[in-house]
C-alpha cells in the first residue's frame, strides 16, 4: 500500500513540473494564469493525499483554505486582465 | 473498501496527469483553458473522494472539499476565457470556425 501512495505522489509531481514548464514558457499572461490554476487544483488533491499518508487531519483544513484562496485570486487576475484595475 | 478507494484515487491521479499534459502541449490559450479545467476538475474530485472512501471518518469533510472544487473551478476558468476573448488574444492557425466574429483572419 505504501508503494502505491508513493507512486500517486510522484505522478502528481510530474504534472506540477509540466505546469511549471508552461508557466516559464507561456507567451501571454493568461497562459501563466491558467497554468497556475491547474497547478493549484493539483496541489489541493496532493494535500489531501499527503494528509491520508501521514495521518494528519489538519491537512484537510489547509486544503480547503488553499482552494478558496486560489478561487478568489484567479477571479481577481481575470478581472485585472479584462479591464484593468 | 480500501482497495476500492485506492482504485478511485488512481483514476483521479491519472486524470490529473492528463490535464497537466494538456496544459503543456495544447497550441492555444482556449484549448489550454478547456484541457486544464475539465481534466483537473474530474481528477481532483475522484482523488479527494477516493481518500474519503479509504478513510471513512473523513468522508463528509472530503466531500465538502470536492464539491467546492467542483463548483468553483469552472467559474474561474470561464472568467479567464472571457477575459482573454475581450483582450483579443489570437487563435491558433488550425482553427476552422470562430463564432464570436472577433478574429477576422479565420473564416469558416
Amino acid at each position: 500500500m505504501e508503494l502505491i501512495e508513493l507512486i500517486f505522489v510522484i505522478i502528481i509531481g510530474i504534472g506540477l513540473f509540466l505546469c511549471i514548464l508552461r508557466m516559464i514558457k507561456g507567451p501571454t499572461a493568461a497562459d501563466r494564469a491558467i497554468s497556475m490554476d491547474t497547478a493549484t487544483t493539483a496541489t489541493v488533491a496532493l494535500l489531501v493525499l499527503l494528509g491520508f499518508i501521514f495521518n494528519r487531519y489538519v491537512y484537510l483544513d489547509v486544503s480547503l483554505v488553499y482552494s478558496i484562496i486560489s478561487f478568489v485570486g484567479l477571479i481577481a487576475i481575470a478581472r485585472f486582465l479584462e479591464k484593468g484595475i | 473498501m480500501e482497495i476500492f478507494g485506492m482504485i478511485v484515487s488512481g483514476i483521479g491521479v491519472l486524470f490529473l496527469l492528463l490535464g497537466c499534459l494538456g496544459v503543456f502541449r495544447m497550441p492555444d490559450i482556449y484549448n489550454r483553458v478547456q484541457a486544464g479545467t475539465k481534466c483537473t476538475t474530474l481528477g481532483s474530485f475522484l482523488t479527494i473522494v477516493g481518500v474519503g472512501i479509504m478513510q471513512p471518518d473523513w468522508f463528509w469533510k472530503t466531500l465538502i472539499i470536492a464539491l467546492f472544487v467542483l463548483i468553483s473551478n469552472p467559474i474561474s476558468s470561464h472568467n479567464l476565457g472571457r477575459a482573454s476573448i475581450k483582450k483579443g488574444i489570437s487563435l491558433c492557425d488550425k482553427t476552422v470556425k470562430d463564432q464570436t466574429n472577433k478574429f477576422k483572419g479565420y473564416k469558416e
